[in-house]
């Protein structure tokens, strides 16, 4: 763990506490089997506790705590599956603080650091992330195309989305169609249809303002996905050492303990990129090279120990009684969001020339 | 770490007083450092190459040693420099602009020494420290035995009271620099019916009558280690450090700084090295897209670097949660494990880079750099076996961080 200021530490531990009493795995399964996206009451309070705000400056109704702080807190709601547009709405909130004219921010980041509007990305076109390539486009402030597996989509008022000349805001309503995907994981997920639809341009952020999302995309997303490799590391390890077999509990067998070791240290080199890239945002160093690392080793530890998690309960593990298997889905298709491990370790060479 | 060596002291002066002591470094710079050593510093020489010592290298440790800032946070009484961490810093940043280095190390400075200050008497501190500064004293470890590797505290090296001193009798081995050491310091058992209540800590003349090194070639073609014999050596009791049967608890102490500064070389080795995209580009070459011709190990480069950045971060991340909380972090006790094995997937990775090339074992059509990347490549695969193996490492992880009991 990073070391933290007195205020990022009050408020990992309120976020701590929060998900843990309101709203621990079991809260998630209920949200599953309502079929809803998530539960608006719990979405209600992350608003009220001022979390759809923390990237947002206080001139727009935020609290401008950072990205470390940010991250804080989606690591928390990681660990317990949380289902909630946090992280998509913050990014888009991100966008307009980069790219926003003046009234762009007064008009829409007061309402989404309350949470009362959410917003999303819309950048993909496939089932796989191939970087900043689009072909929607945008004539006479009407932008058409469709977006693939567009995260939080349903509840969203507002798209920030990716065209061929730039990033655009698109608000709720005419000329968008949304039809529901579901995936493994049983979150929000959906293609989205412009048709048409009146957009107005991000056009502060400079030629480079898509990638500078990008990055905090991938950052923020390994940040959950750092939460959710802890949860399972720690679960399994309450397991190995309550599962009594052959007269023994299950962690006192080397061969389990060396895999546990294993885990540990894949989980800890993932927290240091995935803290690095939270601190990179923060300071505006490099962040591009550390959003590829960030997300690249939160894609290949959240693989092998959701995988591992499985393995290690045993048949149970398979059961929908027990968490381990909603982590394993959502491990699946957070692996998959802005960049498979291939895809970045082709653009981590590209981008140092070789 | 938070280590013993570092005085109670600020940890940064203002920024007024750091730049009158960058100028004091240049100054002593430019007065002290033999400008034909500029940059020619070896990682690999304090193991391979001690006692030839050229004139220009004994001019900078003694100015160094002098200085005492070859330990630079070390306390000024010992011989110390007394410095803050700020200022060993600039020191460090200062010596690397002028390609100047630190000539003092070795496992004195490294071991040695913090283990020292934190158990041995003010007599023995004042005898052995200030050698240690200076670069006077050549030491090695006398741990392991050829029935006590993983399992070292099944050592039986046994040191008989005889009065004022013991009579030591017994074999060491894989001792590092024992050719080349003056003095040894050693795990010996003064006690047979305890098992890690009987070892003791005690300091050795590497010169007395009845101690014998043999060196051991390894498969590298070098003789870094020794077979060190033991017989019949007479050791004053001033040499004992702590009390009889602490040496367990003091022996431990020196290995966490041993594990710290294993891992913590690897990461310098490969800080000073070119980036392994860069050795890839100029063995392989690009092909019309600027990519490396052979796909996957451009693939395997890039998935390299970024975990050894992640290392990196993490080696940073053990130190400051270290100093947050003044004590060894958790998650130090897996540097030595991931740190070395990224070590030895680098050397693997240069020679399927290079090739043949990247093979050479002596002789002509080779770069001085090839040659000793190979000789690398080799000595490397001791580093997950020494200073604790990678399965003694996974065990320390198990039982100690993650709480998982030994088997009844």
């Amino acid at each position: 763990m990073a070391v933290l200021n007195d205020e990022q530490e009050m408020l990992r531990d309120m976020a701590r506490e929060w998900t843990r009493n309101e709203h621990p795995v079991s809260a998630w399964r209920g949200v599953r089997d309502s079929g809803e996206p998530f539960d608006a009451e719990a979405w209600g309070a992350m608003g009220e506790m001022g979390w759809a705000g923390i990237v947002i400056p206080e001139e727009h109704g935020g609290t401008d705590f950072g990205w470390l702080s940010l991250g804080l807190v989606v690591e928390e709601m990681g660990k317990t599956l949380a289902a909630s547009p946090l992280i998509a709405s913050a990014l888009a909130a991100s966008a307009i603080v980069l790219g926003g004219s003046e009234e762009q921010k007064s008009s829409y980041l007061p309402r989404l650091a309350t949470g009362d509007l959410i917003g999303t990305l819309a950048f993909d076109e496939g089932p796989r992330h191939t970087g900043l390539e689009a072909s929607t486009s945008v004539h006479d402030g009407r932008l058409t195309g469709t977006k693939a597996f567009v995260h939080e989509a349903s509840r969203a008022g507002l798209f920030v989305v990716l065209a061929q000349d730039g990033v655009y805001l698109v608000e709720k309503g005419k000329g968008i169609s949304l039809s529901r995907r579901h995936l493994a994981d049983m979150r929000d997920h959906a293609e989205v249809d412009f048709n048409d639809a009146p957009a107005q341009k991000l056009a502060n952020g400079g030629s480079d303002l898509a990638q500078k999302i990008l990055d905090r995309a991938r950052v923020l997303t390994a940040a959950e996905m750092l939460g959710m490799c802890q949860a399972v590391f720690d679960t399994t390890l309450d397991y190995l050492k309550q599962r009594v077999q052959f007269n023994q509990v299950l962690s006192s067998f080397q061969a389990l303990q060396h895999r546990m070791a294993d885990l540990y240290t894949e989980l800890e080199l993932t927290r240091s990129a995935v803290e690095g890239g939270l601190q990179a945002i923060d300071t505006g160093f490099a962040v591009t090279e550390a959003g590829l690392l960030a997300k690249a080793r939160a894609n290949d530890a959240l693989h092998l120990i959701s995988k591992e998690g499985v393995q290690l309960h045993g048949g149970i593990g398979m059961t929908d009684e027990y968490d381990v298997g909603f982590y394993l889905k959502r491990a699946r298709v957070l692996e998959a969001a802005w960049g498979s491990s291939g895809y970045l370790r082709d653009a981590y060479a590209s981008m140092k020339a070789y | 770490m938070a280590s013993v060596a570092e005085p109670d002291t600020q940890e940064s002066g203002t920024k007024l007083d750091l730049d009158s002591f960058r100028e004091e470094v240049r100054a002593f710079l430019a007065e002290s450092f033999p400008p034909e050593l500029r940059g020619k510093n070896n990682l690999l020489s304090s193991v391979e190459e001690a006692g030839q010592e050229s004139a220009a290298e004994k001019a900078w440790r003694l100015a160094m040693g002098e200085k005492g800032w070859g330990t630079p946070t070390w306390p000024k009484e010992y011989g110390g420099g007394g410095l803050t961490k700020a200022q060993a810093r600039a020191l460090e940043e200062e010596m690397a602009k002028a390609g100047a280095w630190n000539p003092i190390g070795g496992m004195g400075v490294m071991m040695l020494g913090p283990t020292l200050l934190e158990f041995a008497s003010e007599e023995q501190k004042h005898e052995h420290i200030p050698a240690i500064c200076k670069g006077e004293v050549r030491w090695c470890q006398g741990y392991s035995e050829p029935n006590a590797g993983s399992d070292l505290a099944n050592l039986q090296t046994m040191a008989e009271d005889k009065g004022d001193h013991y009579i030591v009798n017994g074999q060491k081995t894989w001792t590092s620099g024992g050719q080349w050491a003056d003095k040894c310091f050693c795990l010996v058992r003064t006690d047979r019916s305890e098992k890690h209540k009987g070892i003791s800590f005690l300091l050795i003349d590497m010169h007395a009558p009845g101690v014998e090194v043999k060196p051991i070639q390894m498969i590298s073609g070098m003789s870094p280690f020794c077979e060190t014999f033991f017989t019949d050596v007479a050791v004053p009791k001033e040499n004992l450090v702590g009390e009889e049967g602490q040496g367990w608890t003091i022996g431990k102490r020196l290995l966490q700084h041993e594990r710290t500064n294993l891992s913590g070389g690897g990461a310098l080795a490969a800080l000073n090295a070119q980036p392994l995209g860069k050795v890839a580009e100029r063995y392989i070459g690009l092909d019309e897209n600027g990519k490396l011709a052979d796909a996957e190990l451009r693939v395997k480069v890039a998935d390299f670097e970024m975990r050894w950045n992640a290392f990196l971060l993490t080696a940073r991340r053990a130190m400051d949660e270290s100093k947050a909380a003044g004590g060894v972090s958790d998650i130090s006790s897996i540097l030595k494990k991931a740190g070395t094995k990224l070590g030895q997937e680098r050397a693997e990775l240069m020679i399927a880079i290079m090739g043949y090339r990247g093979l050479g074992w002596e002789g002509e059509g080779f770069e001085e750099k090839e040659l000793s990347g190979t000789r690398a490549w080799l000595f490397g695969k001791a580093t997950t076996i020494y200073g604790g193996s990678t399965e003694i490492q996974n065990n320390i992880i198990a039982k100690r961080i993650l709480g998982m009991l030994d088997h009844q």
